[in-house]
């Protein structure tokens, strides 16, 4: 009985929270402009998506280039960043070590929206006009920490003597760092690009106050000035059903690889 | 120091700190070409740290390292020619063991059908072949250490360092080990540096042993030396079971300890000089009748060893003794006890009493160890004056809770000397107090240490 009450729990829960993606998934099939209304499956949503038979397609083509340009750059240098940051801090000793890791911790817990409008004063304060670079700038900074924080469980299972190791062999620190360190950390590198980019994609508070007036749209910002002009463009629907199909997979990926990783490392 | 021309590596006035902590404290040591030398101590004891100086991961902050007449002091390590075996192996998971093996020589620009002959070479050497495609992370841990001590010759170093690398085996295995690392160490001919806190291992393996404690060298020696005339009680305790006793050196060749006086063979210690006596276990004779015997004993346990009993005995004044001897004896029978002169090893005390420097807080207030003390009044010292405080080792009390002494600290190291145990005490400041008591306390127990008025000796310094 109390298996039975559990189980129903979990999956009132589970309905609860994906109830609304399988409503706008569904109703992706639909050609009704009104969400809710379903006039007989169709695929001419999808279809209006890439041909661009709809009215505002090249802002929302646009949006999505933006969008998976920005989140590419910045998932790379926060990649970048991060992994140095935590071999940085890897090796530091002491309290300063538990201060940066706990300095590290505070962007991801801070909210967006304080972040957003920090960067935007930090911005204007500097007189840097604001555009692209900014919202690159402004990613990479919120991204980075969850790269070191995905990073640094590699650093400390690895054999502290490894990178050692590789000295005493005769590699200069920087090979030893290239053929040696990187191979290590990959796995963890890895998985932090992928979660930086889904960070970035995801992000709205940020862009918003940093993207300038230079009328640079992100899928985000794009669908929030379309949703207070006027109800939501009904082609959204069959682009977020896909989003969403992405980002499934990608955590799929994800989760696969470390169980795969955890298995071989127990062994 | 005369320095002999076959030196490979010269070590000279090395100290490293970390911290507050002085982990080497003016390191003097030099090695030979061709020589397996241990540094041997109890982990804490720097013998790691010396190691990693030598290899280039560490900088000591004062002294110079030269290899081949070169300083070498700041050379990185990767321009060094020696090479390591790491404790915990430290091999690339990432790569197999071929690829491991093949690092160096590939970082080298070597041909590649020479590396191929090279790592299947060093290969037969550690019994591996056969091994080349596997991963490194499916291999046992012997074969792993195998792989490692591999990956380190097939760069054919001039010294080949070595850091615990059997700690992680199994006795039987570490035995096997240990007949092999010699082995190779023989046909080689190059210089072994080999790190370890397992004395039997150290004695096993090595030409020339490096005791240290307490980041100093305590002696360096031969193992025949380092067990037979260990130069102070840490060595003697340290290297194999021992009787470590008080004595009093009376005149040359004659020494009295566990109240007798003994013949012995050591000269020059002066007259009437307190002695720390060692006599190793199976140096003492044992029989069953006490006629010809220099002093009688009455056998308080006996414990079957395998290869012989060891047996706890009483001697006729109280002092208790472990003797090794391929008989048994009943428990409770009385024996007969002999020590031939050649077995008894006379050290030089490191130490009488304590001494510390001290000044007077009031009249009857001497303040020493960042603690404030009670003094019996001495006249012609006053408040404010420097002075210098001596206690005896049996002045110092130590109490079960830290809080109800003047200072505290915790037991650092403990010295069995057959009537009583000698205690090194480590205090919170970081002084050491020596103490002498019949209680028995472990190595870590924290203590509260007291000391009465009248065990107090102070003398005013002359400045």
């Amino acid at each position: 009985m109390k298996r039975v009450l559990s189980q129903i729990y979990v999956w009132i829960l589970l309905i609860l929270l994906y109830s609304p993606l399988v409503f706008i998934a569904i109703f992706s099939f639909t050609e009704a402009r009104v969400l809710g209304n379903w006039t007989g499956f169709s695929m001419k949503l999808y279809k209006n998506l890439f041909t661009g038979g709809m009215q505002g397609a090249s802002s929302l083509v646009s949006a999505v280039e933006n969008t998976l340009l920005i989140a590419l750059i910045a998932a790379a240098v926060a990649t970048l960043m991060g992994s140095i940051a935590a071999i940085g801090i890897f090796n530091m000793r002491g309290r300063g070590k538990k201060t940066i890791q706990f300095l590290n911790n505070i962007p991801m817990l801070n909210p967006d929206i304080i972040t957003g409008v920090s960067l935007f004063l930090l911005f204007v304060f500097l007189h840097i006009s604001q555009g692209y670079l900014t919202v690159i700038l402004a990613h990479v900074t919120f991204c980075t920490p969850y790269v070191v924080l995905s990073v640094m469980p590699k650093l400390t299972q690895m054999n502290p003597n490894i990178y050692e190791a590789a000295l005493d062999l005769g590699a200069t620190p920087s090979q030893a760092l290239r053929k040696v360190l990187i191979p290590q950390l990959r796995p963890g590198m890895i998985s932090g690009f992928i979660l930086a980019f889904t960070m970035s994609l995801d992000d709205f508070a940020v862009t918003f106050f940093t993207r300038g007036t230079i009328g640079l749209d992100t899928l985000s910002t794009f669908i929030y000035t379309d949703a207070r002009k006027g109800g939501l463009t009904p082609e959204l629907r069959p682009l977020m059903t896909i989003i969403f199909t992405i980002v499934l997979v990608l955590l799929i990926v994800i989760n696969v690889r470390q169980a795969s990783l955890a298995k071989k490392s127990s062994r | 120091m005369a320095i002999p021309n076959d030196v490979i590596i010269n070590i000279e006035h090395v100290s490293k700190s970390f911290g507050d902590k002085k982990v080497l404290d003016d390191i003097n040591l030099y090695i030979k070409k061709g020589e397996f030398l241990t540094l041997l101590g109890p982990s804490g004891c720097g013998k790691t740290t010396m190691l990693r100086i030598i290899a280039g991961f560490a900088q000591a902050d004062c002294g110079i390292v030269s290899m081949d007449g070169a300083d070498i002091t700041g050379v990185p390590p990767y321009k060094r020619p020696l090479n390591t075996v790491f404790q915990r192996y430290a091999l690339f998971p990432h790569l197999d063991v071929y690829d491991n093996i093949a690092f160096g020589l590939k970082l080298r620009g070597v041909p590649k059908d020479e590396i191929e002959k090279k790592v299947k070479k060093v290969l037969k050497m550690v019994s591996m072949s056969d091994y080349e495609d596997r991963d490194v992370e499916s291999l046992s841990g012997g074969q792993q250490q195998r792989v490692a001590i591999a990956r380190a010759l097939v760069n054919q170093p001039k010294v080949l360092l070595l850091d615990e690398p059997l700690a992680a085996l199994d006795l039987k295995m570490r035995k096997d080990m240990q007949i092999e690392l010699k082995e190779m160490h023989r046909k080689l001919g190059i210089t072994f540096i080999y790190v370890t806190h397992d004395q039997e291992e150290a004695l096993t393996l090595s030409d020339t042993i490096v005791v240290m404690n307490g980041g100093k060298i305590q002696q360096i020696g031969t193992p025949t030396d380092i067990y037979n005339e260990p130069q102070n009680s840490f060595v003697a305790d340290f290297i194999g079971e021992s009787n470590i006793l008080n004595g009093t050196m009376i005149k040359d060749r004659e020494v009295s300890f566990i109240g007798h006086d003994f013949e012995c063979v050591d000269e020059g210690f002066g007259e009437n000089v307190p002695v720390d006596v060692v006599v190793r276990p199976e140096d003492i004779y044992i029989m069953n009748k006490t006629e010809g015997a220099q002093f009688t004993g009455v056998v308080k346990s006996c414990t079957f060893k395998g290869v012989h009993y060891e047996m706890f005995v009483d001697s006729d004044n109280g002092y208790e003794l472990m003797i090794q001897d391929y008989n048994a004896f009943e428990i409770g029978s009385t024996v007969g006890l002999l020590i031939k002169p050649c077995d008894i090893q006379v050290m030089h005390k490191e130490r009488v009493e304590n001494r510390f420097e001290g000044e007077m807080t009031a009249d009857d207030t001497v303040k020493f160890l960042g603690g404030e003390f009670k003094v019996e009044p001495v006249e012609g010292v006053s408040a404010g004056d420097k002075v210098e405080v001596s206690v005896a080792f049996s002045g110092v009390d130590l109490l079960d809770h830290t809080e109800e002494g003047n200072l505290s600290g915790e037991v650092h190291f403990i010295l069995y000397k057959g009537d009583h145990y000698h205690l090194t005490v480590l205090t919170d400041d970081g002084d050491f107090v020596w103490v002498d008591t019949q209680d028995i306390w472990d190595k870590g127990d924290l203590v509260g240490i007291n000391i009465e008025s009248k065990d107090i000796k102070i003398t005013k310094k002359n400045d």
